[in-house]
């Protein structure tokens, strides 16, 4: 799945070199937004959803450093280290 | 006085004070929660959670450009703008994020680091690329800083026209250039001094929040007024339907020309003066790829990518970035295609000798939407400007904070609480200098020096993901390619007198392409041919059973350990 997501991604990299609807206005899509536009508009979701996927399958194994909780800061925390 | 008895002028002034005490407020709440520790001024003692890393990644990629600009821009040259550059954004931000932020993440929790310049230092074994890289970051940066500020000062003058005339006299009583830009600056160095990063971070989820509604409801208003979008759209089909698509033919030529003599016969029965179509270069729009590579050597981007709790709280900004900048970008950008044709009681919104692109998202709004509006307009301006702007004052405190002072006095030689008084004083010192030059290159074409600090950046990106994810790459191959890339991007520069001309195209390409390339072909080509890097710096970087930070912490990630020492 990991091969096929980065695969997906270089592909809509591709694809968004949208030449041939580079003389085209229609169709409007909802009536009002030339197909060009459209288009370039559902690269941007497309984009949101394979990265979603990206982040599904391809999450590097080398990055989840163990969590330090985050304390609230101790009373006179302010002052630590001073001389 | 009612508010009802207020005249759009003084509406903004209202509306502008009211979200500056909103942010000065914000500043005030995060300082009690601020320790005074290196590692929780300068990067929240990476404590952020996913929401507020979105908010403050999206605050600070999105500068007024996304407003402003993309509508200018689309209105100059159509639909084009978007995939050019938000489209491209969305999937190369993203990118960066999930290939270089992780991993900065990582090594930045693992061994405690700050700054970028530190993590070259160590990554390279080389104390002197940190002095290298020190002037051109910063050189990099101060222009990018210019821009909010003459911005800020700009806008408010614009948004404030007629507020008090009695008051100010030389601007019409609009609030002057100087005191707009004062006021941002001092509004911005209040909450960053404050709270630091952890303050700008609240900040900026607030001020992301309102240029996110903005564009979308400065739409629909517009759209209402010219009676619905189809409505809208019909006109530029009428008037300018170049602007709905990329490529201009010779069809659209002789109908601009015909188009164009009958308003030139008649003005008022053609209504609108026809635009001049644009033809989009394909070169151009796919070599636009490297542009967004520079958010990957942003300092104050870096910044805000060690603020996070942890690896998982990326997940959320690596997939909301391209959809975040499609809601912001596409309304304005549709604003701007309607203004090319836009009529209404007969008359165009934007008159035929109106020549600033940059002014006709706050002259639509203004002539087609409420007063309030307009004055939410300047506030998502400032939004816009100062969540940028703020995190690069962090960021150059930061960088000489810990890459010049803390490295080289030596860790014991400052407390932390010493350490964030100055970077404080520094960022105080940058904000003076950045307002004087402000004032002084108000009508220069700084904005045009933008792209240029864009194309710097990315020109560093090459390097820095060879330091990831190439062991072989070697310190002298990164001097080559940051050399290589300054001779190029100086050479290009010049072509373009200093920023006053367009910028300069060979065989089609854009500047960045061959700055790009010449800081990779030299990168590679020097690595291969000089000595590898120790093992033990392989092993520190490509191991993934990493010994944690104080095994390897040298002596500027020491005193950072001391900061972080709060929360540990």
């Amino acid at each position: 799945m990991k091969k096929v997501v980065i695969a997906l991604l270089i592909l809509l990299a591709v694809l968004h070199q949208d030449f041939w609807l580079w003389n085209r206005i229609e169709p409007l899509v909802l009536g009002f937004i030339p197909i060009g536009l459209a288009y370039q508009i559902g690269v941007s979701i497309a984009a949101g959803i394979l990265w979603a996927l990206a982040v599904h399958y391809c999450w590097p194994a080398d990055v989840d450093v163990p969590d330090e909780p985050s304390t609230p800061p101790a009373p006179g925390a302010s002052h630590a280290r001073s001389h | 006085m009612s508010l009802s008895n207020l005249n759009p002028g003084q509406t903004a002034v209202l509306v502008i004070v009211g979200y500056m005490l909103a942010l000065v407020l914000l500043g005030l709440l995060s300082q009690f929660v601020l320790r005074l520790t290196v590692a929780d001024y300068f990067v929240a003692s990476r404590g952020l959670g996913s929401i507020m890393l979105l908010m403050s990644l999206i605050g600070t990629t999105m500068t007024a450009f996304a407003l402003i600009g993309s509508s200018g821009e689309a209105w100059e040259s159509g639909i084009v703008v978007y995939g050019k550059m938000a489209s491209w954004s969305g999937i190369i931000h993203a990118a960066m994020y999930f290939l270089i932020g992780l991993k900065l993440w990582a090594f930045g929790k693992k061994y405690g680091y700050v700054t970028q310049i530190q993590f070259f230092r160590d990554r390279f074994e080389s104390d002197k690329l940190g002095l290298l890289l020190f002037p051109i970051l910063v050189g990099l940066l101060i222009p990018y800083v210019l821009l909010g500020v003459i911005s800020s000062g700009t806008a408010i003058q614009q948004v404030t026209a007629g507020a008090f005339p009695d008051f100010f006299k030389a601007t019409g009583g609009a609030v002057p250039y100087w005191l707009g830009a004062l006021v941002t600056c001092a509004v911005v160095l209040y909450y960053i001094s404050a709270g630091g990063v952890r303050g700008t971070a609240w900040v900026n989820a607030l001020q992301t929040v309102i240029f996110l509604v903005l564009g979308v409801a400065a739409c629909y208003t517009i759209s209402e007024k010219l009676g619905g979008p189809v409505k809208a759209t019909q006109m530029v089909i009428e008037h300018n339907p170049t602007r709905l698509k990329r490529d201009v033919t010779a069809d659209d030529l002789a109908q601009y020309e015909e188009k164009l003599a009958a308003y030139n016969a008649d003005p008022k029965a053609a209504v609108v003066k026809p635009r001049e179509p644009h033809r989009a270069s394909k070169v151009e729009f796919t070599t636009y790829l490297f542009i967004p590579l520079s958010v990957a050597m942003f300092p104050h981007l870096f910044q805000y990518w060690l603020t996070a709790r942890s690896a998982r709280k990326f997940r959320l900004s690596i997939i909301g970035q391209p959809l975040l900048i499609m809601v912001i970008w596409a309304p304005c950008v549709i604003i701007g295609i309607w203004a090319t044709s836009a009529i209404i009681n007969g008359q165009p919104v934007i008159p035929p000798e109106f020549s600033r692109p940059n002014g006709v998202l706050p002259l639509i709004v203004k002539k087609l939407a409420s007063p309030a509006l307009g004055a939410f307009l300047a506030a998502g301006i400032f939004a816009a400007v100062m969540s940028s702007m703020d995190a690069q004052f962090l960021a150059l405190g930061s960088m000489f904070t810990n890459d010049l002072v803390a490295h080289y006095a030596g860790k014991d030689r400052f407390t932390d609480k010493q350490l964030v008084l100055i970077g404080r004083v520094f960022i105080l010192l940058v904000v003076c200098v950045s307002y004087l030059l402000a004032l002084a290159w108000r009508e220069s074409r700084v904005f045009n020096l933008g792209v240029w600090c864009f194309s710097g950046f990315a020109s560093l990106f090459p390097a820095l993901f060879a330091a990831i994810y190439w062991r072989r790459v070697t310190k002298p191959g990164v001097y080559a390619s940051v050399l290589a890339a300054a001779a190029v991007w100086i050479w290009l520069f010049q072509e373009s007198q200093y920023g006053k001309s367009a910028e300069p195209l060979h065989y089609g390409l854009t500047p960045v392409t061959f700055i790009f390339a010449a800081a990779t072909i030299a990168l590679v080509l020097v690595s291969l041919i000089t000595r590898p890097p120790s093992r033990a710096t392989i092993e520190k970087f490509f191991d993934p059973r990493l010994p944690t930070l104080a095994a390897h912490a040298g002596p500027e990630q020491s005193v950072i350990v001391g900061g972080t020492g709060g929360g540990r």
